[in-house]
């Protein structure tokens, strides 16, 4: 690891002013994605300005059933908690099913917006990545890239987006809160995470310096079963091959409303906006479910090893879909 | 820079490197080689200790951000002589070869056993899905726990 300085604020001002004032500074939350990255030589801040102090780690209701999360509430105290738990199962579901106990004890939920990529390319300083080293090409694209994306991608990067939080979130319509030099402002979830296009480099909109407050969740749709289903090489202590955040309302057989976000299969936290407007008002059948997955992964490319992807998000979509439908589906 | 952190009761004051990892805070500057060090990129989970009273990977947190709080290593499992039961149903059971993997593992055990005192193999084989052993096939860690459970008599360990 290169020498780094190390600094510990109490208020939100010194924060933001701390590191806005400094290019080569940056925030340091449960550190998992952070010293990780500094470890393999990755991410090379020269100051780390540490935000664990600072009083963003309360969980509230809102009137209207949502939740306002702090950034710093760790992964497994918000999963666990009793009002995320009663509110929004489908975050807790997410956050249980990230990383290990042991990692989300420190994990913050700021800092799972921000994670960086599990590419091994991206994570290895010896290769070509545009994402880290802009201009320097993609060593994925034709190498081992099982665990790469098909939707959302560029012919600059098909990294995938590893957070199963942001999936859910994506689902739920949630906000971003963020203060900086300019103030505060929220930033709708769906806007939150770009798409690599020319600049996989820039991944969020947020200015150096900006800070995650909080993040709000809105309730899910009045009268829906929710699910985060997460398919994966093993039981648990992995990413995504494919998982699935859904809400669904079926009355008298036909769908009222579905929320469908995909993870494991996209550069960005993905909602399935093709699938949710030919699946509402339809009949939930498992040949409707199945006709919308299809059509939701119609646009997929595959590239070289991460063909199964497509079919296996189809068959997720449909299994999914299936769970939360009244009595199965025909 | 000067950091004080509480390890098993007891305080330590030491001038360290800005980048120096828990793991090697405890294990170089303090001695305390109990906690071990495998993997480098927090998959492993041999480095887990307790910080402010749960199981976190040592080798992922910076000795600096300990400053200040309180760590919990496997030299701190044992009372006044007396194994913790999770020590004793390790060696009861069989529950190490190698024993690379196995103060991370009693670590989470004895966090596990004080908020659920009666779990099941899935959830002992849950909490412990973060770390690794390369000689048992978990089976005989999952016994050992859960001889612990069955013989605690003793009251939670804080
Ligand atoms: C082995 C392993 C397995 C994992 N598996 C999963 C998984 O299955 N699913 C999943 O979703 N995640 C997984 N993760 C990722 C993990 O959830 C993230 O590393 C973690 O959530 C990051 O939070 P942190 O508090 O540790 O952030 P840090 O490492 O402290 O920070 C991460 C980044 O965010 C910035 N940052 C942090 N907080 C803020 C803030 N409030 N405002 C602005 N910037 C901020 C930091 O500057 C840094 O760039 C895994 C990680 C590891 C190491
Ligand atoms: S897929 Fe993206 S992150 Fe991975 S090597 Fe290519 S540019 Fe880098
Ligand atoms: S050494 Fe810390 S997880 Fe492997
Ligand atoms: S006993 Fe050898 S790694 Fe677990």
């Amino acid at each position: 690891m290169r020498p780094i300085s190390y600094s510990r604020v109490a208020d939100v001002g010194t924060a933001v002013g701390t590191v806005t004032a400094d290019p080569a500074s940056a925030f340091l939350a449960g550190g998992t994605t952070q010293v990780d990255l500094l470890r393999i030589y990755v991410e090379q801040p020269r100051r780390l300005v540490d935000i664990n102090d600072l009083p963003l780690r309360d969980i509230e209701e809102l009137p209207n059933r949502g939740l306002r999360i702090g950034a710093l509430a760790r992964m497994n105290e918000v999963a666990e908690h009793p009002s995320v738990i009663d509110r929004s199962p489908l975050v807790s579901q997410a956050l249980l099913l990230g990383a290990s106990p042991q990692l989300r004890n420190m994990a913050s939920i700021g800092g799972n917006l921000l994670q960086r990529t599990r590419c091994t390319y991206f994570r290895d300083v010896s290769t070509a990545c545009n994402k880290r080293t802009p201009g320097t090409g993609c060593a994925a694209m034709d190498g081992v890239n099982r665990g790469h994306a098909v939707l959302g991608t560029s012919d600059q990067c098909i990294a995938t987006h590893p957070s199963d939080l942001a999936v859910a979130l994506v689902a739920l319509d949630a906000d971003v809160i963020a203060e900086g030099q300019r103030g505060r402002r929220s930033i709708p979830v769906h806007e939150f995470f770009l798409p690599p296009e020319d600049t996989p480099d820039i991944e969020h909109p947020l200015d150096h310096g900006e800070l995650i407050v909080d993040v709000e969740v809105p309730p899910a749709p009045d009268g829906s079963t929710s699910l985060y289903l997460k398919v994966r090489d093993r039981e648990s202590y992995e990413f995504a091959l494919a998982s699935v955040a859904v809400a669904l309302r079926v009355e008298g057989g036909m769908v009222v409303e579905v929320r469908l976000a995909l993870g494991g299969v996209a550069t960005v936290p993905w909602r399935a906006r093709r699938a949710e407007r030919m699946l509402t008002g339809q009949p939930a059948t498992t040949e409707n479910f199945a006709a919308a997955a299809r059509e939701e992964l119609a646009p997929a490319v595959a590239r070289g090893m991460n063909g199964f992807k497509i079919e296996l998000a189809c068959r997720t979509i449909v299994r999914a879909l299936e769970t939360v439908a009244p009595d199965g589906a025909r | 820079m000067q950091v004080t952190v509480t390890v098993n009761g007891e305080e330590y004051t030491r001038d360290v490197d800005t980048r120096l990892l828990l793991v090697h805070f405890l294990r170089d500057h303090l001695g305390l080689t109990g906690t071990h060090w495998g993997c480098d990129t927090s998959n492993c989970g041999v480095c887990t200790v307790w910080l402010d009273g749960v199981p976190v990977k040592s080798c992922t947190v910076l000795a600096v951000m300990a400053d200040g709080h309180a760590v919990r290593t496997v030299e701190g499992l044992e009372r006044n002589g007396t194994l913790d039961p999770v020590q004793e149903g390790f060696v009861q059971c069989h529950g190490l070869q190698c024993g690379f993997c196995t103060p991370g593992m009693m670590l989470t055990a004895r966090w596990l056993l004080d908020h659920n005192p009666d779990p099941s193999e899935e959830q002992i084989r849950e909490a412990i899905s973060g770390q690794s052993c390369r000689c048992t096939g978990y089976e005989n860690i999952v016994r050992s726990v859960r001889w612990a459970a069955e013989h605690s008599t003793v009251e939670a360990t804080k």
